[in-house]
């Protein structure tokens, strides 16, 4: 072992060096790399183009996820250009042996659903996928994070990539969660705190005891939004509870390899006295349940609090102002009480079987209001089954909402669940950007209890009024 | 070779003057359907640029004509949110050839690197002083010289130096990129990933 001390970061990176080059870039192996139909068509072209091969298709997966319809899976895709996406998926990954879970299939899912869920992603590993969001992974104790086409083609081509090492940071957050306050209230608050652009350049692991008590879907949560502060990803150092979710589950090593991996995993986390460009220690028990009010993650108060002003905030005025308006929201404004037309529960954030059981705790014996239009959309279809299995769905049925089929829906609006122009939705995606979930479309970032919350009483409410 | 060399860049330039212009402001989602790498720069900044009936809105910069050039100057953190290399694409096809802020989100940077856009990073009161510039006069020209590592406003001589690392720099100025590389190292990688964990 070597005296000096390093962090989970180090460890993982390292291990997968192929090459450093002087005054350039790393050359990173990339154990796990997963595709879907919208950002690997341009890579496929290009393999062809300069007539290159996959080298290593087992170590990629496939699922069709941001471009399939939510209702009616099992009829064809009525826009031709999904269509056409998701049949360039299928033709690319059948002539180059990868697999595949498409539309239809029992596996197909939200890509960082069905990762995890099937037993792909393991600790230690380096895992890329064409969409930012892929931070996701990292709370296995994986560097994982989003790449361009480029780069997609790049992993097809070579199974490696091309990254300058970012810095590190570390952050903190120890003490008592309050009741109702959920880990997507932890990363919200966190970002509100550094901003969208906070973590630019670095690579975060979260430490402390809120993570360590936390689920597994709860650290994929955190890990996920870790993209919105900037960060090319966040961490989590695997423990007890990492290893009890990957048992058994089906590509998971068994028998010997288990114990062999076992034995791997438990050395990955941060030495005692590790170095970090930058760590902040932030209170768990001081965060309250979140919501955004503006167009950018970054942008968020607890729910009880006033919309900040321009100057509180610090920055540019003029941007903060056009966020504002976009939203028709003023200064100084209460969240609480706000109207609310449209609820939307799913997106690789929050479209786990723990976010539904949430929104069912707070739906339970109560009903839908009138003027909501709610969408609720598992992550995958393993996901939709546990709600039918655990009587969620029942739950959800009595009160008055329906279950749509899994996808990434509403999350980015490329399919026809678009929020119209100028109406409001409680969003438990990951991205509030205007015009995300549909030109025009009004985002509020919030918690699955808060979103439930919405749903019943049509307007922003305190869930824990409800709890 | 993947794309044009970059070497020196002398041109009018568009100001954005923005904070945090986003992926999904640069291309919506809605036009990411395609499967070849065409006509995105029609729908560079969609949602800004054109009404819901489709005509241009005439305050938006790309639709007035006093302002060309193939350079895009826009507020700090430019560029955050998706992975989408779709949003660098549109600003490549549009016929940006390099983008200047004081600030960049990581992916949108490697992703612009990646097909031969150069991200120049500035201080925030040198691009303070780019959009005065260009506001009082639209014709101001801005002159990058990647060899040398400078950006100047040729109007009044101001300068400054910016940082690229010597690898994408090389790469950018002969038009390689990262494939040709690891093609390069094919038998490398090959010894490494066969002793690899995973
Ligand atoms: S749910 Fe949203 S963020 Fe997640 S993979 Fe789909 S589009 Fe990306």
């Amino acid at each position: 072992m070597s005296s000096k001390p390093s962090s989970l970061f180090d460890k993982v990176w390292d291990s997968h060096v192929v090459r450093s080059i002087p005054d350039g870039p790393d050359v990173l192996l990339i154990d796990r790399h997963f595709i879907h139909e919208v950002t690997s068509p341009v890579a496929f072209l290009g393999l062809k183009t300069r007539g290159l091969n996959v080298v290593y298709p087992h170590r990629t997966f496939a699922t069709a996820d941001h471009n399939t319809p939510t209702i009616n899976q099992h009829l064809p895709v009525a826009d031709p250009l999904s269509a056409n996406q998701l049949k360039a998926l299928e033709e690319n990954t059948s002539s180059y042996g990868i697999s595949h879970w498409g539309l239809g299939n029992p596996k197909n899912g939200i890509v960082h659903v069905v990762g995890p869920e099937n037993g792909i992603t393991l600790p230690g590993m380096t895992i890329v996928c064409g969409d930012s969001h892929t931070s996701t992974h990292g709370a296995f104790g994986c560097i994982a994070f989003g790449i361009g086409t480029s780069e997609v083609e790049m992993v097809l081509s070579s199974q490696c990539i091309m990254q300058p090492r970012p810095l590190k940071m570390r952050i903190n957050v120890n003490g008592q969660l309050q009741k109702g306050v959920t880990p997507k209230d932890v990363i919200l608050y966190i970002i509100s705190q550094l901003t969208a652009a906070g973590a630019t350049g670095y690579f975060v692991e979260y430490a402390g005891s809120v993570f360590e008590q936390m689920s597994m879907e709860g650290r994929m949560t955190v890990c996920n939004m870790s993209i919105e502060m900037g960060a090319r990803g966040g961490m989590i150092a695997p423990d007890n509870t990492t290893f009890n979710y990957i048992k058994g589950r089906e590509k998971a090593p068994q028998g010997k390899d288990w114990d062999d991996a076992l034995t791997y995993w438990k050395t990955l986390k941060s030495d005692e006295g590790a170095s970090f460009d930058k760590e902040y220690h932030y209170d768990g028990a001081s965060i309250e349940p979140m919501i955004t009010y503006g167009t950018n993650p970054g942008m968020g108060v607890g729910i009880s609090q006033l919309i900040p002003t321009a100057a509180e905030v610090g920055g540019g005025k003029s941007s903060f102002d056009k966020a504002l308006a976009y939203m028709g929201f003023n200064e100084k404004e209460n969240m609480l009480g706000k109207p609310v037309d449209y609820v939307f529960i799913g997106s690789c954030t929050n479209g786990r079987i723990e976010d539904f059981r949430a929104f069912a705790s707070v739906v339970k014996g109560r009903k839908k209001a009138e003027n909501v239009t709610a969408w609720i959309v598992p992550g995958s279809h393993q996901v939709e089954k546990q709600i039918r299995d655990e009587g969620i769905y029942d739950i959800l049925t009595e009160a008055g909402f329906q279950l749509r089929q899994p996808g990434c829906s509403a999350c980015l609006a490329m399919n026809d669940d678009k929020i119209p122009a100028g109406k409001y939705a409680v969003s438990t995606s990951n991205r509030n950007f205007e015009g995300r979930q549909g030109p025009g479309a009004r985002t509020l970032l919030a918690s699955p209890l808060v979103a439930a919350a919405a749903a019943v009483t049509g307007k922003v409410t305190d869930p824990r009024t409800l709890i | 070779m993947a794309y044009d060399q970059f070497t020196v860049l002398k041109s009018t330039a568009v100001p954005l003057p923005i904070e945090n212009v986003d992926t999904d402001q640069i291309i919506p989602a809605r036009f990411l359907k395609a499967t070849k790498r065409e006509g995105f720069g029609d729908n560079l900044f969609r949602d800004w640029r054109y009404n819901n009936d489709d005509t241009p809105k005439q305050d938006f910069v790309l639709n007035n004509p006093i302002y060309s050039g193939k350079i895009l100057v826009g507020g700090r953190n430019f560029g955050c949110g998706s992975s989408r290399e779709h949003a660098a694409w549109a600003v490549y096809d549009y016929g940006f050839r390099c983008v200047v802020s004081s600030f960049f989100a990581d992916i949108f940077k490697n992703n612009s690197m990646n097909i031969g856009i150069l991200p120049v990073q500035v201080s925030d009161d040198f691009l303070d002083n780019i959009f005065k510039a260009i506001e009082a006069n639209p014709s101001t020209e801005l002159e990058i010289n990647l060899p040398n590592q400078t950006i100047t406003l040729l109007a009044t001589g101001e300068q400054e130096s910016f940082q690229i690392n010597g690898y994408k720099k090389h790469n950018l100025m002969n038009g390689f990129d990262d494939i040709d590389y690891l093609q390069d190292m094919k038998e490398e990688i090959k010894v490494f990933a066969e002793k690899s964990r995973y």
